[in-house]
């Protein structure tokens, strides 16, 4: 099973719950197995099999929830351009403060919590990530923009704090 | 104000989603900046911190054998399909226990065969390379197949049968080599495999109607020394409508 880690580990970071992610995973396995006709050779069997699994958790009662309380999106572009000589990045580098940046990641809103985690974990292109999510590649560029962007910004005051 | 543009796509130029003609310009800039490499550098150390926080939770190994459990699980009998075995299975009664006994087991032989076939189409329609030879054009497939497998066959003249070949590869069953030819009629895959007709194991009869496993329609029978197996998620009239061409050019 080559995405059973993955895919656990995508379903946890959704679920924020150990129980959730592995009935989340099951029923993405078993969706995948009964709609297997539905998949379409040549496209990317990776961002499909993500793409149910999200479908699943959104239909789900935490996925609803999550969905129900997710803050708007602002279209903002605009881009963060002041340099700190104590960045964020800087600090959680010296100080190995892996469990203050899972805190962060896990408090994004969930359409910024999954679009970066594709990125940067799944290490997916922005063509997967469109798939994976059903939205336009330019939707995947802006939103990933702000969702480091909001990851930064929640850290900073916790970084100066400790 | 060169800074600040660039600054707007560092992200993109370190998700390496930049055009190429833009990342050697990135690439000559930051080497005489001081200002962009040194923001690069932060946002290098951002995408590795959350690379190595995002990749937090493991499965347990109860729930990784859950699942590989359910995923190989052989597919139930469908109803259709009990409904075909009931006379079979009735004149079995008669003829005896030992008859029975016999049949039963190459009924389960049977069904193992088409669990294989169907996991075998699956995990060819799953893979990033469905097929070794890519070609539309049955004389450039079937030559292919020399020297891979230890027989050769016919593909049947598709012309205005609405199937288009997609290529083929070599497959095996019970460590049997064989062939899998890929062929597509509107938006569905249909695999068809040959293989020797003492190959597969089980008996599996001169021939069997088409009959549905795991959401396929599939069709097999015997020709020539060989054993064909026709599956896909199309149409019950589809496989067996690719089914007789074989059965034409074979004969």
């Amino acid at each position: 099973m080559p995405l059973f880690d993955q895919l656990f580990n995508f379903a946890h970071w959704l679920t924020k719950d150990r129980e959730e992610a592995e009935d989340l995973v099951q029923e993405t396995y078993a969706k995948a197995l009964k709609g297997f006709s539905s998949f379409q050779l040549g496209t990317n069997f990776r961002a499909w099999m993500y793409r149910i699994l999200r479908n699943t958790f959104l239909t789900s009662r935490t996925g609803l929830r999550a969905t129900m309380t997710q803050p708007l999106e602002i279209e903002n572009t605009e881009t963060e351009l002041a340099i700190d000589r104590d960045t964020p990045e800087t600090i959680l580098l010296e100080r190995s403060s892996q469990e203050l940046l899972q805190k962060a990641i896990q408090d994004l809103p969930l359409h910024y919590r999954e679009i970066l985690l594709l990125c940067e974990v799944q290490e997916m292109s922005y063509q997967e990530i469109a798939e994976a999510l059903s939205i336009p590649i330019g939707t995947v560029m802006s939103r990933l923009s702000r969702a480091r962007k909001s990851l930064r910004d929640s850290l900073r005051p916790q970084l100066q704090k400790g | 104000m060169v800074c600040d543009s660039w600054k707007a796509k560092l992200d993109t130029y370190l998700d390496g989603e930049l055009p190429e003609e833009e990342t050697r310009a990135f690439d000559v800039h930051v080497r005489s900046c001081l200002s962009c490499a040194g923001e690069t550098l932060n946002r290098v150390q951002m995408k590795r911190a959350v690379q190595l926080a995002g990749k937090r939770f493991t499965p347990s190994s109860e729930f990784r054998q859950r699942i590989q459990r359910s995923i190989a699980a052989k597919p139930q009998r469908s109803p259709r399909l009990a409904w075909i075995l009931a006379p079979a299975v009735l004149a079995i009664i008669l003829v005896g226990a030992l008859t029975s006994a016999y049949l039963g087991t190459a009924r389960s032989r049977r069904d193992h065969v088409y669990s294989e076939i169907a996991d075998l189409h699956v995990a060819t329609l799953a893979s990033s390379s469905p097929v070794d030879v890519i070609s539309t054009d049955r004389h450039t497939v079937k030559p292919w197949f020399q020297g891979r497998i230890p027989f050769s066959f016919d593909l049947p003249e598709l012309q205005n049968s609405g199937f288009s070949l997609l290529g083929g590869r070599v497959t095996y069953l019970d460590q049997t080599p064989g062939a899998q030819l890929i062929y597509q009629i509107r938006k569905h895959q249909i695999s068809v495999f040959i293989f020797l007709e003492n190959a597969p194991p089980g008996t599996l009869g001169q021939s069997f109607p088409a009959t549905r496993k795991a959401s396929f329609d599939m069709e097999t029978w015997s020709q020539g020394g060989l054993r064909y197996f026709v599956i896909g998620d199309a149409s019950a009239a589809d496989i067996s409508n690719l089914a007789r061409l074989f059965k034409t050019s074979s004969s």
